[in-house]
């Protein structure tokens, strides 16, 4: 046996080894949008981030996240906003944004040392 | 900044374990790598759904029937999880299904198998989902964020598949001569491929430590797959079958289960092409693909005329 063994794990294999023997088709853009979808657990709590999926509408994309999301009770509202309209802050630049805070201790309760009497506070 | 700067800050985070995030700068080959890993990991679900929804409409009962159809829902799931993951690495979905359905982008060999019997609905969850458990509970902890958190999502549904699987084959262990011989049967044929589930052997990797520094994996083959057959060992006697396997033996000194050689020829035959089903299977998904053609057109179609109809009222 002459074949090369190139280390894979589960998922994972060389896709130099096809041998489908199917022909390539046309890539066909679908080419509906990506949302983002937002769960709320339980009344009272704030919507989180749950994952995205495509549809080709709003409406689309709320009853996707309902069975992708919610089929075991996972959620009692949701959200979704088209992926597109989000915006985020640059990972490059995260020391100049969060950095400043690092030094502001006194921002914190555990800051102030009270006498044991009112340490509660 | 130099890139091998770059590099060592990046494989610093990974040994400090915090998360890589889609946005942040990371190496080519381990975009990649996840990509590769991630992709074919969403097709091997969505493939999967195949060999056992050819029994959802010959289950035996009801609730059978009810269940099956769960957890082939659920893996339907983790198939959109995971393109989800795969997509934020610059790869988009239909550039995915394409190369599924073309034949070039791999997945599961285990899919390759046919489904002959009833008891394979019970095999399957109980070894080839209990496989996969261990190889997903690891990845819960793989350096890549959206993937990470994509199998903690899967792992919770997990469980319930192996457990069905195993209450399944409880069922016919305890039934007429008939249902024991079926339950040994699947048993026989699911095993091998099974443990062919975690890939080719440490010992026979060129390139097994980029994953592991990474973080990408962190346990290698052998492990997970010795991890699996002390499990199944012990699990099995609760059915009263045997494992398919001579050698299986407790190791006292190694507190594991020694068991025999993997037929590795045939592996990579399937993974080649050449199981008993691949031509089946990216049939059966063109197939499908084809025929919701002209639902995602119309989708597409519609909400193209709402949003004009929207535009006109607010003209
Ligand atoms: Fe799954
Ligand atoms: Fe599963």
């Amino acid at each position: 046996m002459s074949f090369q063994i190139i280390k894979h794990y589960y998922g994972d294999i060389p896709e130099e080894n096809s041998g489908s023997g199917i022909e390539k088709k046309e890539v066909v853009k679908t080419a509906w949008p990506l949302w983002e979808v937002f769960i709320r657990s339980k009344q009272g709590l704030d919507h989180k981030h749950a994952g995205s999926l495509h549809a080709a509408d709003a409406a689309m994309a709320i009853e996707n996240a309902r069975d992708v999301y919610t089929r075991r009770m996972e959620g009692v509202s949701i959200w979704v906003v088209e992926s597109i309209y989000l915006h985020a802050s640059n990972p490059d630049e995260a020391e100049s944004l969060y950095e400043p805070a690092n030094d502001k201790i006194y921002r914190h309760p555990t800051f102030y040392q009270l006498p044991d009497e009112v340490n509660h506070m | 900044m130099l890139v091998q700067d770059m590099e060592q800050i990046f494989q610093d985070k990974i040994d400090r374990e915090i998360k890589i995030e889609p946005k942040d700068w990371m190496p080519e080959a381990y975009r990649k790598t996840n990509l590769r890993q991630i992709s074919q990991h969403a097709h091997s679900e969505v493939v999967g759904m195949l060999p056992e929804g050819n029994w959802i409409s010959r289950a035996p009962s009801l609730k059978r029937k009810a269940i099956l159809l769960a957890k082939i829902q659920d893996e339907g799931g983790h198939g959109l999880y995971l393109y989800s993951a795969a997509e934020t690495l610059g790869f988009s979905r239909d550039e995915m299904i394409n190369d599924l359905l073309s034949g070039k982008a791999k997945y599961s060999s285990i899919f390759n198998y046919p489904s002959l019997s009833w008891a394979d609905m019970g095999a399957v969850g109980w070894l080839v989902d209990g496989a996969a458990i261990l190889n997903q509970v690891m990845l819960c902890r793989t350096s890549y964020g959206p993937y990470a958190r994509a199998m903690v999502r899967i792992c919770k549904e997990e469980s319930f598949h192996q457990r069905q699987g195993f209450d399944a084959l409880l069922v016919l262990s305890r039934g007429s001569k008939e249902q024991k011989a079926m339950c040994q049967d699947a048993i026989n044929r699911w095993w091998w491929p099974s443990l062919m589930m975690f890939g080719p052997k440490d010992s026979e990797s060129t390139n097994s430590d980029q994953s592991m520094k990474w973080k990408i994996k962190r346990k290698t083959n052998d492990e997970l797959r010795q991890q699996f057959v002390d499990m199944i060992a012990e699990q099995i006697k609760t059915l009263g079958m045997v494992l398919p396997d001579p050698a299986l033996k407790w190791n006292e000194a190694r507190k594991h289960y020694d068991f025999g050689a993997i037929n590795w020829e045939e592996f990579w035959n399937v993974v080649k092409g050449n199981g008993p089903c691949n031509k089946q299977r990216l049939a059966a998904r063109n197939k499908a693909h084809d025929e919701g053609d002209w639902v995602r057109e119309a989708a597409k179609q519609y909400a193209e005329k709402k949003r004009n109809r929207a535009k006109e009222q607010a003209a």
